[in-house]
């Protein structure tokens, strides 16, 4: 798993792709096989960041680098996940979407077949395997979007509120296998959300961005312990703090 | 577990099946039977002279002279060869260019005004040109077919490209997919409901030109001819029986054919508008 390290990225104007969400001298470093999430109000930028990771917009200033290596584009030491539903491609089945990168990888099919199976039991879909995408659910469809970032194994998961579409009981069972994922394989993660209570539970760190511009206006630590308890005094404490790090009104109870 | 499949196809009570059916089977002959029964109501009343509206059992008759004497599977088979001929040329170069218009900016500037004019001409007011360039006889109606029927094809699949969704490309070039495989793997399935939208209605358009274009050509077989040419022996139960063949042959084709593609592809994967 590879640190990353991000140096006074700014983005500030109208791509070919449309208005960007500006981000101005961003710099965050994150360990290998840290969990770092990153909130924000809207228009903060958090998604445009992401994207500059994932190499889908070219940064104007600065500079991203994986392991050392300076980012490019879009390259397999990443995996990005969504949170459009519609990621998924749905002329594949459950299992031919989580074999798609190790296919652009070229790995022969025995192996590939193997390693897409063990990738969809981990997100617990070993029985949804020759499903076509519109016959699973909501979250189950998010399950196959992380088993698919997953299955070549890259270094580095991108993952842009890939939960907030879901209800939330749904999102309560998904961010529990999501960390139980992140246990086992133990990827540096990048997750993007405006869920403070989603951003307690799963990260080492929490980024906290402010608009206009948007940049980095804090960092927090979160020092529970794992697997935590959303009930729990210490697990509160922490979303109050979060949540006056985002200039919330405090008083009161959390979300 | 909140986590359900949802299965797509309706259970069916066991017993009711069969009913259902018969319901079902009756729904689609109903109104067949409304407008038969006012046809044989025409004929028989004796508004027309029985030569120009001839009642249904004549008309069947016929058919069945011309199928077991061989003219009409003749007429047919010409006719489907050059259906099939024209279409598949269509099918092949229209798919190629809508595409290749949906995937480069060039293409799109240069053959987009060409084809947005070409496209709203009626096909028949070609075959006069057609005819003159070259000349009479299957050549230049297959050539006619294609060129017409094309027209719908290219306009539906270069919206089928321009509709695939930008998170699939951004999916695939995440996960390391090079522009070939790019369009190999995700442009051309996700722009399939489209481009079999196309296909269709540029069979409809095929045969509209074809039957006409015909009589036009001096072909001395085919459907179109047989229909045309029976006006002047005033042999309306042969030309009923032509406009049946076209009929059969068209749901044969919808239903062997597209609906047994679009099953295995868009239906599957639940790519149809509902």
């Amino acid at each position: 798993m590879q640190p990353i390290a991000i140096r006074d990225v700014s983005l500030n104007y109208d791509t070919p792709g449309g208005k960007v969400q500006g981000v101005t001298n961003v710099s965050i470093d994150i360990d290998a096989s840290e969990f770092v999430c990153i909130v924000g109000p809207s228009g903060c930028g958090k998604s445009t960041l992401l994207n500059i990771i994932a190499g889908f917009l070219t940064p104007a200033t600065g500079q991203i680098s994986i392991g050392g290596k300076p980012v490019t584009g879009h390259g397999m030491d990443r995996g990005v996940v969504f949170q459009d539903f519609a990621q998924l491609f749905p002329w594949r089945t459950a299992l031919g979407n989580v074999s798609f990168g190790l296919e652009m990888k070229g790995v022969a099919n025995p192996e590939r077949d193997r390693i897409a199976r063990e990738q969809l039991r981990l997100v617990k879909l070993e029985k949804f395997t020759n499903s076509f995408p519109h016959h699973l659910s909501g979250g189950m469809q998010q399950r196959v979007a992380i088993a698919r970032a997953l299955a070549y194994n890259p270094s580095v998961l991108l993952m842009d509120e890939p939960f907030a579409a879901l209800d939330a009981m749904t999102r309560d069972d998904m961010q529990r296998l999501l960390a139980d994922v992140w246990k086992e394989t133990r990827k540096t993660v990048i997750y993007v959300t405006h869920n403070v209570a989603e951003a307690v539970y799963l990260a080492d760190r929490v980024v906290v961005m402010s608009a206009h511009p948007g940049t980095v206006k804090t960092v927090m630590k979160i020092d529970l312990p794992r697997p935590r308890d959303p009930l729990s005094v210490e697990f509160l404490d922490c979303q109050k703090q979060l949540m006056a790090h985002l200039g919330h009104n405090t008083n009161g109870v959390a979300h | 577990m909140q986590d359900a499949v949802t299965i797509s196809v309706a259970e069916a009570a066991g017993e009711s099946r069969g009913a259902e059916r018969w319901r079902l089977i009756w729904r689609n002959v109903f109104p067949f039977v409304v407008v038969g029964g006012l046809w044989e109501i025409v004929a028989w009343a004796g508004i027309f002279p029985q030569r120009l509206f001839p009642p249904l059992e004549q008309v069947a008759a016929s058919f069945y002279q011309l199928t077991v004497s061989g003219i009409l599977p003749h007429h047919a088979i010409e006719t489907i060869f050059r259906l099939l001929s024209g279409f598949a040329l269509a099918a092949v170069f229209g798919t190629i260019i809508g595409v290749l218009m949906g995937r480069s900016r060039r293409a799109e500037d240069i053959l987009l005004p060409l084809v947005s004019i070409g496209a709203p001409i009626p096909g028949l007011a070609y075959a006069p040109l057609f005819l003159l360039w070259f000349g009479l006889g299957n050549f230049s109606s297959i050539l006619l077919v294609g060129f017409v029927s094309a027209f719908p094809i290219i306009f539906n699949s270069w919206t089928g490209v321009k509709a695939v969704k930008e998170i699939w490309v951004r999916s695939a070039q995440s996960m390391g997919a090079d522009d070939k495989r790019l369009f190999r793997y995700v442009i051309l399935p996700g722009a399939l409901p489209y481009i079999l939208t196309g296909l269709r209605l540029g069979l409809a358009q095929a045969w509209r030109i074809l039957v006409a274009v015909e009589m036009l050509a001096a072909v001395p077989w085919g459907l179109g001819w047989l229909i045309f040419g029976a006006r002047k022996f005033l042999n309306t139960d042969a030309m009923l029986a032509g406009i049946v063949v076209i009929a059969i042959i068209g749901i044969l084709l919808e239903k062997y054919v597209f609906q047994k593609i679009e099953n295995y592809t868009v239906v599957r994967w639940g790519m149809t508008a509902k």
